[in-house]
C-alpha cells in the first residue's frame, strides 16, 4: 500500500486524480444506486459516462487512423453515423430485419468498415491535405444523404425507437437495461484499449508507425503502403461504427443527421490533439476532458454566470455553451503552437517533436 | 424552359464570381505554402457581418443616388481592408510560427482559427443592433437589406430578370480580378509571388523577402474575401455565422477544380461551380446542393487531383 502511494505521488497530482477517476469508473452505477437509496435522488453520473465511453471509443477509432497511420481524416462522424444508422435499420419496427441489439452490434462495425474500404481504396493514395478534404466532403455528403432520403432514414426525426438490448431475465431483473448499456459501453472501451495496446506492439502496428514516419523508407523495407493504410482506415471506420451502434442504442434513436456534422468530427480530432496523437491514454483523456467540459462544466458555469448577472439573460455571451467553439478552437491553435505532442503523449511522438529534425539534403 | 436555363445562367455566373473571389485567396496561399487555409471562409463570413453593421451605421437602407453610391464604396473599401488586415494578422499570429512544423500543424491550427472566427460571428450577430434584429437571436440568419434598386433591366415584361445587383456583382468582380491579374503578372510584387510559389528556397537566394511575400499574399487574399463578402451579402441578402465554412469549402472546391495554385484556374473553377450549383438547385433540388458540390470535389480529387488547368503536381518530399 505504501509503495503504491509512493508511486502515485511520484506521478504528480493530476496524474493521480486521473488514475483514481479511471479506477472508479466501473463503480459509478453502484455509487449512483447508493446515493439514490440514501437521498432519494440519483446523481445520474452514469448517463454522462456512457456518452464519454462512446466518445472515447470514437476517439480511439480516429486515433487508429490519424495517430497511428498518419491519415488525416476529417469525416469520422460519417462512419459513426453509418454505425448508428445500421443499428436503426436492423432493429426498428419499420424494417423486417429485427435483429435486435446483439445482431446490430455485430453488423454495424462491418458496414462502417466496408464503407471505410470503399472510400479508402481510391483516396488513400492522395496527399495528406487532399485526403483531409475528401474525408470532410464524404462526411458532408453522408449527412446530406441521411437528411434527404427521408423514406429510408426518416430524415430529421431519425429512426426510432430502437429497442433496448435483449438480456437474460435474471440480468435484466437485477441491473436493468440502462445499467447494462453502461456496462457494455465500458466493456467495449476496455476491450478496444486492450486490443489496440496489443496492436501497437504487433507487426501491423509497427507497420502503421513506420508508414507514418516515412512512407518511402517503409515501402523500401518491403511493406505494402496501400494495403496497410487501407487496413488502418477500415479498422478505424469499423471501430467508429461500433461506437455509432452503442450511441444509437443508448439514445434509442439514430438522432438527427445534423448531429453527425463536420463540427462533430472536429470535436473528436480535438480530443486527439489535446490528449496527444498516437497515444491511447491521450485519446481517452481528451474525450474525458472535452465531453466533461461540454456536458458537466459548461452547463454549471452557465448557471453560475446567469446567477451572477441576475436572471435569465438572452444575451448571447451570457451562455457558456456559446463559448465552446472559441475554447475548442483556441485549444487546437495553442496545442499546435505550444505542445504539439499533446498533454499525455506517446513517448515516441514526444521525443520526435523535441529533437531537432535531421537535415535533409 | 429556355428562360429557366438562361435565368440559372445569370444566377450561376453571379454566384460563380463570388466563389471565384474567395477561391483566389485559397489558391494563392496554397500555391506558396501548400496549406489549406481553413479559416479563409470565416474571414469572408466575419467581413459580411461588418458589412451589415456598416450598412446599419450609414443608414444605407433608405439611401439613393450619390449617398448610396458613396456609402457603398465606403463599405466595400472598409470591408476589403478589414478582410485583408484580419487575414494578415491571423497569418502572423498563428501560421507564421508553424512554417517549419509538420504539415498537420498549420492545417489543424487553421481549423481552430476557423472555429474561433465562427464563434466570434455568433457573438457579433448577438450584438444589440437594429440590423441584427436587436441581437436577441444570435444564431439566426440575419437579413441583409436590399439596398440596391430592384428593377428588371430587361424591362418589366421580359421572362428573364437581370437586376442592377447582378450587373454590379459581375462587373465589379471582373474589374477586381483584372486588377489582380495585372498585379500578379506585371508588378514586381507579383513576380516575387510567382517566384516564391515556384521555389521558396531559390526565391530567397535571389534576394526575395519570402516572409514579406507571404504576408502580402494573405493581405491580397483577405482583401478579395472582404470584397466578396460585401458582394455576396448584397446579392444573397442573408448572412449567417456558419456560412463561411460552407462557402469556403465550395470556393476551395472551385480552386481545386481549376487546379490549385493556378490563378486563372480559380476563376474558371469558381464560374463552373457557380453554374453547377445554380443548375443543380433548379433541376435536382436545393436540399441536395452540398452533396452535389462535395461529390464533385471528391470525384475531381480522385480522378484529376491536378484540376482542369493545373499541371500534375507532386508532393514535395
Amino acid at each position: 500500500m505504501a509503495a503504491l502511494w509512493q508511486r502515485l505521488q511520484k506521478q504528480g497530482g493530476i496524474e493521480l486524480l486521473i488514475r483514481v477517476v479511471l479506477l472508479l469508473y466501473p463503480f459509478f452505477p453502484v455509487l449512483d444506486w447508493a446515493v439514490q437509496s440514501l437521498t432519494g435522488q440519483g446523481i445520474r453520473l452514469d448517463r454522462q459516462l456512457v456518452n464519454i465511453f462512446i466518445f472515447g471509443l470514437l476517439a480511439l477509432a480516429l486515433n487508429l487512423q490519424v495517430g497511428y497511420a498518419g491519415l488525416l481524416q476529417l469525416g469520422i462522424a460519417a462512419f459513426f453515423a453509418i454505425g448508428a444508422m445500421t443499428t436503426g435499420v436492423l432493429t426498428v419496427e419499420k424494417y423486417p430485419f429485427q435483429l435486435g441489439f446483439w445482431g446490430a452490434i455485430l453488423v454495424a462495425p462491418v458496414m462502417a468498415g466496408a464503407a471505410g474500404l470503399l472510400l479508402g481504396a481510391p483516396t488513400l493514395r492522395l496527399r495528406g491535405d487532399y485526403l483531409a478534404i475528401v474525408t470532410l466532403g464524404f462526411g458532408e455528403v453522408m449527412r446530406i444523404v441521411l437528411l434527404n432520403l427521408e423514406n429510408i432514414t426518416d430524415g430529421p426525426r431519425g429512426l426510432n425507437p430502437i429497442a433496448e438490448p435483449w438480456l437474460p431475465v435474471f440480468v435484466k431483473d437485477t441491473i436493468g437495461a440502462e445499467k447494462a448499456i453502461y456496462a457494455f459501453a465500458l466493456f467495449a472501451l476496455v476491450a478496444a484499449v486492450v486490443l489496440l495496446r496489443l496492436l501497437e506492439r504487433s507487426r501491423l502496428g509497427r507497420a502503421f508507425v513506420a508508414l507514418r514516419e516515412d512512407e518511402l523508407a517503409a515501402a523500401c523495407m518491403g511493406l505494402d503502403p496501400a494495403r496497410i493504410k487501407l487496413l488502418a482506415f477500415a479498422g478505424g471506420a469499423a471501430l467508429a461504427g461500433l461506437a455509432g451502434a452503442l450511441y444509437a442504442t443508448n439514445l434509442t434513436t439514430t438522432a438527427e443527421p445534423n448531429t453527425y456534422d463536420f463540427n462533430y468530427s472536429v470535436m473528436v480530432l480535438c480530443c486527439l490533439i489535446i490528449g496527444g496523437l498516437g497515444s491511447l491514454r491521450g485519446a481517452l483523456m481528451g474525450a474525458l476532458l472535452l465531453m466533461g467540459f461540454d456536458n458537466v462544466v459548461s452547463p454549471l458555469l452557465t448557471r453560475v454566470l446567469q446567477k451572477a448577472i441576475g436572471g435569465d439573460s438572452n444575451f448571447v455571451m451570457a451562455s457558456f455553451s456559446n463559448w465552446r467553439w472559441i475554447i475548442f478552437g483556441a485549444a487546437l491553435v495553442l496545442m499546435m503552437r505550444l505542445r504539439p505532442e499533446g498533454l499525455w503523449p506517446s513517448r515516441r511522438i514526444a521525443k520526435e517533436l523535441h529533437e531537432p529534425p535531421a537535415e535533409v539534403a | 424552359m429556355l428562360d429557366t436555363i438562361l435565368q440559372q445562367l445569370i444566377i450561376g455566373l453571379t454566384n460563380g464570381m463570388v466563389f471565384a473571389l474567395v477561391a483566389l485567396g485559397y489558391t494563392m496561399v496554397y500555391g506558396i505554402l501548400e496549406f489549406i487555409n481553413f479559416a479563409h471562409g470565416d474571414v469572408f463570413m466575419l467581413t459580411s457581418f461588418l458589412a451589415l453593421t456598416l450598412v446599419g451605421l450609414f443608414d444605407l437602407q433608405g439611401a439613393s443616388g450619390a449617398s448610396l453610391a458613396g456609402g457603398l464604396c465606403l463599405v466595400i473599401l472598409t470591408c476589403a481592408l478589414f478582410g485583408a488586415g484580419l487575414n494578415y494578422v491571423i497569418d502572423r499570429l498563428v501560421y507564421k510560427p508553424l512554417r517549419k512544423a509538420p504539415k498537420l500543424a498549420p492545417l489543424v491550427s487553421a481549423i481552430g482559427v476557423s472555429f474561433i472566427l465562427q464563434n466570434l460571428g455568433l457573438f457579433w450577430g448577438g450584438m444589440p443592433l437594429k440590423v441584427f434584429g436587436g441581437g436577441n437571436q444570435a444564431a439566426a440568419p440575419k437579413a441583409f437589406p436590399d439596398i440596391l434598386p430592384a428593377h428588371n433591366l430587361l424591362g418589366a415584361g421580359s421572362g428573364l430578370t437581370l437586376m442592377p445587383k447582378d450587373v454590379l456583382v459581375i462587373g465589379a468582380s471582373l474589374v477586381v480580378m483584372a486588377a489582380l491579374y495585372g498585379v500578379v503578372r506585371f508588378s514586381k510584387l507579383g513576380k516575387a509571388m510567382r517566384a516564391t510559389a515556384q521555389d521558396p528556397a531559390a526565391a530567397r537566394l535571389m534576394g526575395i523577402d519570402v516572409d514579406q511575400v507571404i504576408g502580402a499574399t494573405f493581405l491580397v487574399g483577405g482583401g478579395l474575401a472582404g470584397f466578396a463578402a460585401v458582394i455576396y451579402s448584397l446579392y444573397i441578402n442573408t448572412i449567417h455565422y456558419q456560412m463561411g465554412y460552407q462557402n469556403g469549402l465550395y470556393a476551395f472546391t472551385a480552386a481545386v477544380v481549376g487546379g490549385i495554385g493556378n490563378i486563372p484556374g480559380a476563376v474558371l473553377g469558381g464560374l463552373l461551380l457557380g453554374l453547377v450549383r445554380a443548375y443543380s438547385d433548379q433541376f435536382i433540388g436545393a436540399q441536395w446542393q452540398p452533396a452535389v458540390l462535395f461529390g464533385i470535389l471528391i470525384l475531381i480529387l480522385i480522378f484529376r487531383p491536378s484540376g482542369l488547368l493545373g499541371s500534375t503536381a507532386r508532393e514535395k518530399v
